[in-house]
């Protein structure tokens, strides 16, 4: 089936039901749900970047640097305009030119697709840290609200229809992802694309349009995950901002085994996961220093790749260059 | 009426090789066109460039009497032009629906109309008399059926020109037959029909003309009516070809190579070697014949080392061998050249000076204790290259840059290069031009002379018959029928391989 393996849907309904059992007063499960969802929403986000890049046959490791850099112009454009939809705009523009900078690096020059990623990493962290300026505020963040009547459904409303603009936008993102993968005419060729590139090339389709378009856009929806850190979960900017999150979330695609639903269910796990850990902390039931909180998706990260290791299977043209007739 | 195809003074260049030299030909409605010419000659290229896929660097190329605009595949296709490919164009992972539909899928709204494509495909297969469940996973299909995607991919489009580049080189006797007539069938209802085929008896079979390339240039045309098949393989090759080998009586020796109640499973575990004993002396070419699928490729990885061995052993002068450990079985003295040279015959991206030596890098003279030796490396690589013809600029370019039957020299020079006592040759001659056939039997021929004991696993017939000293016939992963070839009859052969008793 490919809405979600087996496996992960399992793996999900356990994380699912543990929370649910533990924290048993309703309004704490309920929030700590909630919490959960906006944790992983930005690495669910990510995944989704990885996701569309190594489909068509991209690896992407440019995710952590592209998302850096649209934080960071997402918060000073916004704190320069005063206004946050200027600065998710400029987001958006920039992470697409990230792409196309990684499409230009990857798919013309045919350079080696893991330097091209780390150049763009490189180049995000020197110039955000060169160009941050401290003190600086935004006049507002995008602010949560509640999507009529299915907010009013037990659990899940408050659980996924209360959120900030935003996460709406990322969830959906998510969705149209996952149907068009599967079920459009670009879904089907960026797959081969990816899998066989010279299939799609005899069949006339252009192999190298469709990676920039991808990538491209691709560069785009990490913008929004970006700009979702800076904009609506945090609302500022400090140097190191992704915090790995680029990283894991290639983790996440791995574990979701490119698909956007297991990636997103993936992310889910790591998101309440993190806000177990918050509850348990603020219950005051365990005392975890919080340098173990913050080191804990690296640890996880580590523990799902170890898990998932050789047993899946990557689209089989990842990472290697084609060219027109290399039949 | 203009021709359908008519391609005038096309060159193409490559680094080193000029691919095609102003080459012109036409092709109209309703006839069957062969391309001939050894591996290198130049044909795929020339169907590539008809197809859009590269750009020659200069010439024409008119489909239906209008000029192709150069990398527009799409075009192209939209024109009634369908190529199967040498190599398989089929994504792996996606189903037959999915593949067939690709560059030009049937849509509701934004969506794939899979109802549509479903239907589609199954009045395809109907119209063409090719049987093909759309719903089907291409990489669990076995070749033919994969063979039988690839073309009615080419035809899905009212097709009027269709391109075969080599279809034939991957299926069993009986698959051929159907696709040639297939072939007669369309040519016969006006499509025009280029085929490439290093099979001379299918050109003398179902062509038209002939028209056939040597080192990039045309070099004639004929037609079957016209010559034969010695005829024909003169033209391609430029001298005389001796179509039948020429072999002594052979000088059996004791028994070299022993296999005992061998029982292998295949990638999807199921036993497709049921137990199968034999016993291969120094000396002689032991010949195994059989459909394609019926346990041959299990059967010549489990003795070389590749694949697990169930049951049973493999024993080298009474030395048992090591199971799934292709290092010790060389060392215990079986060459192998492999059916699948691409995955297990070549790296790709080494030299072919590396290539020629994978097999010895690590010993004398090609390394001195811990280093090798770079010069004897490339002196074996010239000496090579040269007497096994092996066409290319270069010896030191890589073994990617080889066309088909030059990587199968390299692979064949190689293995001979160390005269073990045991010799597998699995497929040796598949894709590969007659003059290069010629060249690798007497090779094997050779190595029989000179004491090796010779496995000789292959799909045709004709060459198990034309080089072996003794055939075995397996059938549905048993040895069924073990015959002197002075006994052999080709009807009674192709009957055990069918799995009918007698």
């Amino acid at each position: 089936m490919k809405m979600l393996s087996k496996r992960n849907g399992y793996f999900l309904a356990a994380i699912l039901a543990t929370g649910f059992f533990y924290f048993n007063g309703s309004d704490v499960t309920t929030s700590v749900y909630a919490t959960g969802t906006v944790f992983a929403l930005p690495l669910a986000l990510a995944a989704m970047v990885g996701i569309m890049c190594e489909r068509t046959g991209i690896v992407n490791i440019g995710i952590e640097g592209t998302m850096l850099i649209s934080a960071f112009v997402a918060f000073f454009v916004a704190s320069l305009t005063q206004n946050i939809v200027i600065g998710l705009i400029a987001a958006i523009f920039t992470g697409s030119m990230m792409g196309l900078v990684l499409a230009v690096m990857a798919v013309s020059w045919r350079m080696d697709q893991i330097i091209a990623g780390t150049i763009i990493n490189i180049l995000a962290t020197g110039l955000t840290s060169f160009l941050y300026v401290q003190g600086k505020t935004i006049p507002n963040v995008f602010q949560s609200f509640e999507i009529p009547l299915l907010s009013k459904i037990p659990f899940f409303g408050p659980v996924l229809f209360i959120h900030g603009a935003l996460t709406f936008l990322g969830l959906a993102i998510i969705l149209a992802l996952y149907v068009a993968i599967y079920h459009t005419t670009w879904g089907l060729r960026s797959r081969a694309v990816g899998e066989h590139p010279s299939s799609a090339d005899t069949a006339g389709v252009s192999v190298a349009r469709l990676r920039y378009i991808n990538v491209t856009i691709a560069g785009a929806v990490g913008a929004i995950a970006g700009a979702y850190l800076a904009l609506e979960l945090v609302g500022s900017f400090e140097r190191g901002f992704i915090a790995g999150k680029g990283f894991t979330a290639l983790a996440l695609m791995i574990f979701g085994r490119w698909n956007p639903l297991g990636a997103l269910a993936a992310a889910m796990f790591f998101g309440l996961a993190q806000a177990y850990a918050n509850q348990l902390m603020i219950d005051q039931i365990v005392n975890i220093p919080s340098q173990f909180t913050a080191a804990l998706p690296y640890i996880m990260t580590i523990i799902v790749l170890t898990i998932s290791a050789g047993k899946v299977r990557p689209p089989a043209a990842e990472g290697q260059p084609y060219e027109k007739g290399q039949v | 009426m203009s021709a359908l195809l008519e391609v005038t003074g096309v060159t193409k260049r490559y680094p080193g090789v000029v691919a095609n030299d102003n080459i012109s030909l036409t092709v109209n409605a309703g006839e069957v066109v062969a391309l001939l010419g050894e591996n290198g000659a130049g044909k795929s290229t020339l169907l590539k460039a008809v197809f859009g896929l590269i750009k020659p660097d200069s010439g024409e190329i008119k489909i239906g009497g209008t000029p192709i605009v150069f990398g527009d595949t799409a075009g192209v296709i939209s024109r009634g032009v369908g190529m199967v490919h040498q190599h398989f164009q089929l994504v792996p992972v996606m189903t037959v629906a999915e593949n067939i539909i690709l560059g030009d899928e049937p849509k509701r709204g934004i969506f794939i109309n899979k109802k549509a494509a479903h239907d589609e495909i199954l009045a395809l297969s109907k119209r063409y008399g090719l049987e093909v469940d759309p719903e089907a996973v291409i990489e669990d299909l076995p070749v033919g059926m994969q063979q039988r995607v690839e073309i009615l991919k080419a035809l899905r489009k009212d097709v009027k020109l269709l391109i075969l580049d080599e279809p034939t080189a991957v299926l069993t006797p009986q698959e051929i037959d159907e696709l040639l007539g297939v072939i007669r069938n369309l040519a016969d209802s006006g499509v025009g029909i280029v085929l490439i085929t290093h099979k001379l008896h299918e050109v003398m079979a179902v062509a038209d003309r002939v028209v056939v390339l040597r080192g990039g240039k045309l070099v004639g045309a004929t037609s079957p009516k016209e010559t034969d098949e010695a005829g024909l393989a003169q033209m391609m090759v430029g001298r005389s070809v001796v179509l039948q080998v020429n072999r002594t009586e052979a000088k059996r020796g004791a028994v070299v190579l022993e296999v005992k109640g061998l029982q292998v499973r295949d990638d999807r575990k199921i036993l497709s070697v049921k137990g199968v004993d034999l016993s291969l002396h120094k000396g002689e070419i032991l010949g195994v014949a059989g459909v394609e699928g019926n346990g041959q490729r299990e059967f010549v990885e489990a003795i070389c080392g590749m694949r697990h061995r169930e049951a049973g052993e493999v024993l080298i002068n009474g030395v048992a061998t090591k199971d799934m450990h292709p290092h010790a079985v060389h060392e215990a003295g079986i060459s192998h050249i492999p059916e699948d040279r691409e995955k297990h015959g070549l790296v790709a991206n080494y030299s072919i000076a590396d290539n020629l030596v994978l097999n010895q890098f690590d010993q004398a003279p090609f390394a001195k204790g811990w280093v090798r030796d770079l010069a004897e490396v490339a002196k074996n690589a010239i000496s090579t290259v040269e007497k096994f013809d092996i066409r290319t600029p270069s010896a030191f370019n890589t073994a990617s840059s080889l066309s088909g039957g030059n990587k199968q020299k390299v692979v064949v020079a190689r293995e001979l290069s160390e005269e073990l006592p045991v010799l597998v040759a699995a497929q040796p001659t598949r894709g590969v031009d007659v003059g290069s056939i010629e060249f690798i039997h007497n090779q094997l021929i050779s190595a029989r002379d000179k004491g090796a004991a010779v496995l000789l696993v292959s799909a045709e017939l004709d060459e198990i018959l034309s080089l072996s000293d003794r055939i075995a016939v397996m059938s549905d992963g048993k040895i069924v029928a073990i015959v002197e070839s002075k006994d052999a009859d080709r009807n009674y052969i192709g009957r055990l391989m069918a799995g009918l008793k007698e």
